[in-house]
Protein backbone atom coordinates (compact mmCIF):
# COMPACT_ATOMS: atom_id res chain seq x y z
CA UNK A 1 0.00 0.00 0.00
CA UNK A 2 1.42 3.10 -0.70
CA UNK A 3 2.34 5.56 2.02
CA UNK A 4 0.16 8.48 2.50
CA UNK A 5 1.81 11.95 1.72
CA UNK A 6 1.79 14.22 4.82
CA UNK A 7 3.88 17.60 5.13
CA UNK A 8 6.38 18.03 7.84
CA UNK A 9 4.22 19.65 10.59
CA UNK A 10 4.49 23.20 11.70
CA UNK A 11 5.22 24.33 14.69
CA UNK A 12 2.83 26.72 15.68
CA UNK A 13 3.57 30.44 16.91
CA UNK A 14 5.04 31.41 20.35
CA UNK A 15 7.10 34.34 20.83
CA UNK A 16 5.65 36.20 18.07
CA UNK A 17 2.02 36.05 19.03
CA UNK A 18 2.12 35.45 22.85
CA UNK A 19 0.34 38.10 25.15
CA UNK A 20 3.46 39.73 27.19
CA UNK A 21 2.55 39.72 31.21
CA UNK A 22 4.62 41.86 33.90
CA UNK A 23 6.01 38.42 35.06
CA UNK A 24 7.37 37.01 31.89
CA UNK A 25 9.01 40.26 31.22
CA UNK A 26 10.46 40.60 34.41
CA UNK A 27 12.11 36.93 34.20
CA UNK A 28 13.80 38.22 30.64
CA UNK A 29 14.99 41.31 32.20
CA UNK A 30 16.46 39.00 34.97
CA UNK A 31 18.18 36.91 32.12
CA UNK A 32 18.96 39.79 30.14
CA UNK A 33 20.77 41.97 33.49
CA UNK A 34 22.57 38.76 34.70
CA UNK A 35 24.64 38.46 31.38
CA UNK A 36 25.10 42.46 31.79
CA UNK A 37 26.92 42.39 34.73
CA UNK A 38 29.48 40.21 32.86
CA UNK A 39 30.25 43.17 31.58
CA UNK A 40 30.19 45.32 33.88
CA UNK A 41 32.15 43.29 36.49
CA UNK A 42 34.52 43.90 33.55
CA UNK A 43 34.68 47.92 34.24
CA UNK A 44 35.36 47.47 37.93
CA UNK A 45 38.23 44.87 36.56
CA UNK A 46 39.55 47.56 34.32
CA UNK A 47 39.90 49.92 36.87
CA UNK A 48 41.38 47.80 39.64
CA UNK A 49 43.53 46.83 37.01
CA UNK A 50 44.84 50.84 36.01
CA UNK A 51 45.08 51.60 39.30
CA UNK A 52 47.70 49.10 40.34
CA UNK A 53 49.65 49.83 36.67
CA UNK A 54 50.55 53.32 38.17
CA UNK A 55 49.74 56.84 38.12
CA UNK A 56 49.14 57.60 34.15
CA UNK A 57 46.88 54.92 34.15
CA UNK A 58 45.01 55.34 37.19
CA UNK A 59 44.17 59.08 35.86
CA UNK A 60 42.71 57.73 32.34
CA UNK A 61 40.64 55.65 33.86
CA UNK A 62 39.21 58.10 36.04
CA UNK A 63 39.17 60.86 33.14
CA UNK A 64 36.53 58.37 31.30
CA UNK A 65 35.14 57.12 33.91
CA UNK A 66 34.33 60.96 34.36
CA UNK A 67 33.56 61.67 31.41
CA UNK A 68 29.71 62.13 30.53
CA UNK A 69 29.98 58.70 28.77
CA UNK A 70 31.71 56.78 30.63
CA UNK A 71 29.26 58.28 33.83
CA UNK A 72 26.30 57.42 31.42
CA UNK A 73 28.09 53.93 31.63
CA UNK A 74 28.27 53.57 35.12
CA UNK A 75 24.68 54.75 35.37
CA UNK A 76 23.19 52.32 33.46
CA UNK A 77 25.65 49.40 35.18
CA UNK A 78 24.13 50.95 38.32
CA UNK A 79 20.75 50.18 37.11
CA UNK A 80 21.54 46.56 35.85
CA UNK A 81 23.17 46.34 39.24
CA UNK A 82 20.01 46.66 41.50
CA UNK A 83 17.29 45.27 39.00
CA UNK A 84 19.22 41.68 38.99
CA UNK A 85 19.22 41.88 42.94
CA UNK A 86 15.81 43.32 43.64
CA UNK A 87 15.20 39.89 40.74
CA UNK A 88 16.93 38.21 42.82
CA UNK A 89 15.75 38.72 46.30
CA UNK A 90 11.98 38.48 44.01
CA UNK A 91 12.92 34.64 43.06
CA UNK A 92 14.08 34.19 46.41
CA UNK A 93 10.68 34.93 48.20
CA UNK A 94 8.70 32.92 45.34
CA UNK A 95 11.50 30.04 46.17
CA UNK A 96 10.16 30.21 49.33
CA UNK A 97 6.33 29.75 48.13
CA UNK A 98 5.54 33.27 49.63
CA UNK A 99 3.97 36.03 47.28
CA UNK A 100 2.53 33.84 44.07
CA UNK A 101 -1.07 34.72 44.13
CA UNK A 102 -2.27 36.66 41.09
CA UNK A 103 -2.23 40.06 42.12
CA UNK A 104 0.93 39.49 44.47
CA UNK A 105 2.89 38.35 41.55
CA UNK A 106 2.10 40.83 39.18
CA UNK A 107 2.90 43.62 41.85
CA UNK A 108 6.30 41.40 42.56
CA UNK A 109 7.13 41.79 38.90
CA UNK A 110 6.19 45.87 38.72
CA UNK A 111 8.04 46.55 42.35
CA UNK A 112 11.36 45.26 40.82
CA UNK A 113 11.21 48.11 37.92
CA UNK A 114 10.18 50.55 40.14
CA UNK A 115 12.32 49.57 42.82
CA UNK A 116 15.17 49.43 40.46
CA UNK A 117 15.05 52.90 38.99
CA UNK A 118 14.54 54.34 42.06
CA UNK A 119 17.31 52.75 43.85
CA UNK A 120 19.51 53.62 41.37
CA UNK A 121 18.21 57.11 41.24
CA UNK A 122 19.11 57.36 45.13
CA UNK A 123 22.31 56.32 44.68
CA UNK A 124 23.39 58.82 42.32
CA UNK A 125 21.98 61.83 43.98
CA UNK A 126 23.72 60.53 47.06
CA UNK A 127 27.06 60.31 45.28
CA UNK A 128 26.17 63.68 43.45
CA UNK A 129 25.79 65.35 46.55
CA UNK A 130 28.62 63.64 48.86
CA UNK A 131 31.18 64.06 46.20
CA UNK B 1 20.63 27.32 22.42
CA UNK B 2 16.62 28.26 21.97
CA UNK B 3 15.36 29.05 18.42
CA UNK B 4 13.16 32.03 19.02
CA UNK B 5 12.06 32.34 15.47
CA UNK B 6 9.54 29.77 13.52
CA UNK B 7 11.33 27.43 10.92
CA UNK B 8 10.52 28.27 7.85
CA UNK B 9 8.07 25.67 6.99
CA UNK B 10 6.09 27.53 9.93
CA UNK B 11 6.20 30.96 9.00
CA UNK B 12 2.50 32.04 8.28
CA UNK B 13 0.76 34.24 5.75
CA UNK B 14 -1.76 36.63 4.98
CA UNK B 15 -4.43 34.24 3.99
CA UNK B 16 -8.50 34.29 2.47
CA UNK B 17 -10.69 36.73 3.52
CA UNK B 18 -13.85 35.47 3.72
CA UNK B 19 -17.38 37.20 2.91
CA UNK B 20 -19.30 39.19 5.36
CA UNK B 21 -22.36 37.74 6.37
CA UNK B 22 -24.95 39.18 4.05
CA UNK B 23 -27.69 42.13 5.64
CA UNK B 24 -25.83 41.67 9.05
CA UNK B 25 -25.46 44.69 11.04
CA UNK B 26 -23.36 43.56 14.45
CA UNK B 27 -20.06 41.97 12.99
CA UNK B 28 -17.30 40.69 14.47
CA UNK B 29 -14.18 40.34 12.81
CA UNK B 30 -11.87 37.15 13.74
CA UNK B 31 -8.22 36.49 11.98
CA UNK B 32 -7.53 32.66 12.43
CA UNK B 33 -4.71 30.41 11.77
CA UNK B 34 -5.07 27.75 9.17
CA UNK B 35 -3.01 25.01 7.90
CA UNK B 36 -3.90 21.95 5.45
CA UNK B 37 -1.98 19.19 5.47
CA UNK B 38 -2.59 18.30 2.31
CA UNK B 39 -2.03 21.34 -0.19
CA UNK B 40 1.89 21.52 1.35
CA UNK B 41 1.80 25.01 1.77
CA UNK B 42 2.82 26.85 5.10
CA UNK B 43 0.57 27.81 7.06
CA UNK B 44 -1.69 30.99 6.82
CA UNK B 45 -3.90 34.03 8.83
CA UNK B 46 -7.74 33.67 7.84
CA UNK B 47 -10.15 36.27 7.85
CA UNK B 48 -13.55 35.46 8.63
CA UNK B 49 -16.86 37.85 9.92
CA UNK B 50 -19.15 36.60 12.23
CA UNK B 51 -23.05 38.05 12.79
CA UNK B 52 -23.09 38.33 16.32
CA UNK B 53 -27.15 38.45 16.15
CA UNK B 54 -26.99 34.75 15.02
CA UNK B 55 -23.89 33.95 17.18
CA UNK B 56 -23.75 32.40 20.45
CA UNK B 57 -21.89 34.54 23.30
CA UNK B 58 -18.59 32.55 23.58
CA UNK B 59 -15.36 32.24 21.21
CA UNK B 60 -16.26 28.56 20.23
CA UNK B 61 -20.51 29.48 19.58
CA UNK B 62 -18.18 31.48 16.92
CA UNK B 63 -15.50 29.10 15.14
CA UNK B 64 -19.03 26.44 15.29
CA UNK B 65 -21.22 29.70 13.48
CA UNK B 66 -18.15 30.19 11.11
CA UNK B 67 -17.42 26.38 10.41
CA UNK B 68 -21.24 25.86 9.99
CA UNK B 69 -22.03 28.98 7.81
CA UNK B 70 -19.35 29.78 6.34
CA UNK B 71 -15.87 27.04 5.87
CA UNK B 72 -16.93 23.52 6.67
CA UNK B 73 -12.94 23.16 6.47
CA UNK B 74 -12.02 25.12 9.72
CA UNK B 75 -10.42 22.64 12.00
CA UNK B 76 -10.65 22.78 15.93
CA UNK B 77 -11.21 20.35 19.32
CA UNK B 78 -13.81 20.75 21.36
CA UNK B 79 -16.22 18.72 23.65
CA UNK B 80 -18.65 20.12 26.67
CA UNK B 81 -18.34 23.73 25.95
CA UNK B 82 -18.61 23.98 29.89
CA UNK B 83 -15.24 24.36 30.67
CA UNK B 84 -14.79 21.40 31.85
CA UNK B 85 -12.84 18.77 29.26
CA UNK B 86 -10.59 21.20 27.96
CA UNK B 87 -10.52 20.48 24.29
CA UNK B 88 -10.88 23.43 22.94
CA UNK B 89 -7.79 25.25 24.67
CA UNK B 90 -5.97 27.43 21.95
CA UNK B 91 -4.15 30.84 22.33
CA UNK B 92 -7.08 33.61 21.69
CA UNK B 93 -5.76 37.54 21.84
CA UNK B 94 -2.20 36.64 22.90
CA UNK B 95 -2.96 34.14 25.82
CA UNK B 96 -3.92 30.24 26.30
CA UNK B 97 -7.42 29.96 27.45
CA UNK B 98 -10.93 27.60 26.48
CA UNK B 99 -12.43 29.17 23.49
CA UNK B 100 -15.95 27.90 25.37
CA UNK B 101 -15.40 29.93 28.56
CA UNK B 102 -14.08 33.09 27.19
CA UNK B 103 -16.85 35.45 26.29
CA UNK B 104 -16.71 37.20 22.71
CA UNK B 105 -16.90 40.51 24.88
CA UNK B 106 -14.30 39.98 26.92
CA UNK B 107 -11.90 39.90 23.93
CA UNK B 108 -11.39 43.64 23.54
CA UNK B 109 -11.94 45.74 20.66
CA UNK B 110 -10.79 45.35 17.05
CA UNK B 111 -10.26 41.60 15.33
CA UNK B 112 -9.99 38.28 17.82
CA UNK B 113 -6.87 36.68 16.67
CA UNK B 114 -6.65 32.69 17.39
CA UNK B 115 -4.02 30.48 17.01
CA UNK B 116 -2.91 26.59 18.05
CA UNK B 117 -1.52 26.36 21.52
CA UNK B 118 2.34 27.93 20.87
CA UNK B 119 5.04 25.84 20.09
CA UNK B 120 3.19 22.60 19.36
CA UNK B 121 3.63 20.18 16.40
CA UNK B 122 0.26 21.61 14.37
CA UNK B 123 -1.80 18.29 13.14
CA UNK B 124 -4.33 20.89 11.24
CA UNK B 125 -5.62 24.23 11.80
CA UNK B 126 -6.15 24.79 15.46
CA UNK B 127 -5.41 21.22 16.28
CA UNK B 128 -2.15 20.60 18.21
CA UNK B 129 -0.27 17.15 18.63
CA UNK B 130 -0.81 16.41 22.19
CA UNK B 131 1.39 13.24 21.87
CA UNK B 132 4.28 14.61 24.12
CA UNK B 133 1.98 15.98 26.49
CA UNK B 134 0.07 13.25 27.60
CA UNK B 135 3.31 10.72 27.95
CA UNK B 136 4.58 13.49 30.45
CA UNK B 137 1.25 13.06 32.56
CA UNK B 138 2.13 9.32 32.31
CA UNK B 139 5.60 10.04 33.27
CA UNK B 140 4.67 10.79 36.95
CA UNK B 141 2.47 8.13 37.60
CA UNK B 142 -0.68 9.65 38.10
CA UNK B 143 -2.47 7.27 40.16
CA UNK B 144 -2.45 6.18 44.17
CA UNK B 145 0.40 4.35 45.01
CA UNK B 146 0.59 2.44 48.04
CA UNK B 147 3.14 -0.47 50.14
CA UNK B 148 0.14 -1.34 52.85
CA UNK B 149 -2.03 -4.31 52.64
CA UNK B 150 -5.46 -2.64 50.94
CA UNK B 151 -8.37 -2.17 53.31
CA UNK B 152 -11.48 -4.01 53.13
CA UNK B 153 -13.37 -0.54 52.01
CA UNK B 154 -11.76 2.86 50.98
CA UNK B 155 -8.28 4.27 51.53
CA UNK B 156 -9.49 7.31 54.52
CA UNK B 157 -8.70 10.66 54.06
CA UNK B 158 -9.28 13.18 56.58
CA UNK B 159 -11.21 16.29 55.69
CA UNK B 160 -7.66 18.52 56.32
CA UNK B 161 -5.51 16.15 54.29
CA UNK B 162 -8.32 16.35 51.73
CA UNK B 163 -8.60 19.50 51.25
CA UNK B 164 -4.62 19.84 50.72
CA UNK B 165 -5.78 18.69 46.94
CA UNK B 166 -8.30 21.51 46.59
CA UNK B 167 -6.19 23.75 43.50
CA UNK B 168 -4.85 20.20 42.25
CA UNK B 169 -7.46 17.93 41.53
CA UNK B 170 -9.64 20.86 39.09
CA UNK B 171 -6.74 20.76 36.84
CA UNK B 172 -8.40 19.62 33.18
CA UNK B 173 -5.09 18.93 31.47
CA UNK B 174 -6.24 21.21 28.37
CA UNK B 175 -2.52 21.88 28.03
CA UNK B 176 -2.84 25.81 28.50
CA UNK B 177 -0.64 26.38 31.15
CA UNK B 178 2.28 24.05 29.68
CA UNK B 179 2.12 25.25 25.98
CA UNK B 180 2.52 29.20 28.11
CA UNK B 181 5.67 28.39 29.53
CA UNK B 182 8.62 29.14 27.49
CA UNK B 183 11.19 26.98 29.28
CA UNK B 184 8.87 24.47 27.73
CA UNK B 185 9.38 26.30 24.26
CA UNK B 186 13.26 25.40 24.86
CA UNK B 187 13.24 22.37 26.87
CA UNK B 188 9.89 20.96 25.97
CA UNK B 189 11.58 17.24 25.28
CA UNK B 190 12.76 17.21 28.84
CA UNK B 191 10.64 19.50 31.01
CA UNK B 192 7.87 17.91 32.21
CA UNK B 193 6.19 21.01 32.62
CA UNK B 194 3.69 22.93 34.80
CA UNK B 195 0.51 21.21 34.33
CA UNK B 196 2.64 17.58 34.29
CA UNK B 197 3.97 18.88 37.73
CA UNK B 198 1.35 20.40 39.05
CA UNK B 199 -0.29 16.68 38.58
CA UNK B 200 2.96 15.30 40.48
CA UNK B 201 2.44 17.58 43.49
CA UNK B 202 -1.43 16.26 43.47
CA UNK B 203 0.15 12.70 43.83
CA UNK B 204 2.95 13.98 46.53
CA UNK B 205 0.70 15.43 48.73
CA UNK B 206 -2.25 13.11 48.79
CA UNK B 207 -2.12 11.39 52.04
CA UNK B 208 -2.75 8.03 51.17
CA UNK B 209 -0.38 8.08 48.96
CA UNK B 210 2.92 5.87 50.06
CA UNK B 211 5.77 6.37 47.33
CA UNK B 212 6.65 10.18 47.74
CA UNK B 213 9.97 8.90 47.83
CA UNK B 214 10.10 7.62 44.69
CA UNK B 215 7.98 10.04 43.07
CA UNK B 216 10.43 12.58 44.40
CA UNK B 217 13.60 10.84 42.93
CA UNK B 218 11.86 10.27 39.64
CA UNK B 219 11.91 14.64 39.58
CA UNK B 220 15.30 15.29 40.84
CA UNK B 221 16.88 15.85 37.41
CA UNK B 222 17.97 19.31 36.06
CA UNK B 223 15.20 19.17 33.55
CA UNK B 224 12.16 17.79 34.53
CA UNK B 225 11.59 19.93 37.16
CA UNK B 226 14.25 22.29 37.63
CA UNK B 227 13.52 24.20 34.13
CA UNK B 228 11.26 26.17 36.16
CA UNK B 229 12.72 29.76 36.26
CA UNK B 230 9.14 30.72 38.18
CA UNK B 231 8.10 32.84 34.41
CA UNK B 232 4.53 32.03 36.08
CA UNK B 233 3.21 32.26 32.29
CA UNK B 234 0.82 28.95 33.68
CA UNK B 235 -0.58 30.52 36.74
CA UNK B 236 -1.36 33.95 34.30
CA UNK B 237 -2.88 31.77 31.83
CA UNK B 238 -4.97 28.76 33.80
CA UNK B 239 -8.36 28.96 33.03
CA UNK B 240 -9.31 27.19 35.85
CA UNK B 241 -7.67 29.67 37.86
CA UNK B 242 -5.07 27.13 39.28
CA UNK B 243 -1.78 27.85 40.08
CA UNK B 244 0.67 25.60 38.75
CA UNK B 245 3.89 27.69 39.66
CA UNK B 246 2.91 27.68 43.06
CA UNK B 247 3.05 23.63 42.63
CA UNK B 248 6.08 23.58 41.42
CA UNK B 249 7.60 25.85 44.12
CA UNK B 250 6.25 23.34 46.73
CA UNK B 251 7.58 20.02 45.03
CA UNK B 252 11.11 22.26 45.28
CA UNK B 253 10.31 22.82 48.90
CA UNK B 254 10.26 19.05 49.41
CA UNK B 255 13.25 18.65 47.23
CA UNK B 256 14.92 20.68 50.12
CA UNK B 257 12.93 18.99 52.67
CA UNK B 258 14.24 15.61 52.57
CA UNK B 259 17.63 16.79 51.98
CA UNK B 260 18.06 18.39 55.08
Amino acid sequence: MAEAKVAPRPLSPHLQIYRWSWTMAMSVAHRLTGIALYGGIALFAIWLVCLAAGPGAFDAVQWFFGSPLGTLILFGYTWILMHHMLGGVRHLVWDFGYGMEAAQRIGMARLTLIGSVALTLAIWVVAFVAF
Amino acid sequence: MAQFTLPKNSQYTEGKSWPKPAGATNVQEFRIYRWNPDDGANPRIDTYYVDRDDCGPMVLDALLWIKNNVDSTLTFRRSCREGICGSCAMNIMGGNTLACTLGIDDCGDGAIKIYPLPHMPVLKDLVPDLTSFFAQHASIEPWLQTETAEPETEWRQTPEDRSKLDGLYECILCACCTTSCPSYWWNGDRFLGPAALLQAYRWLIDSRDENTGERLDNLHDPFRLYRCHTIMNCANTCPKGLNPAKAIAEIKKMMVARAV
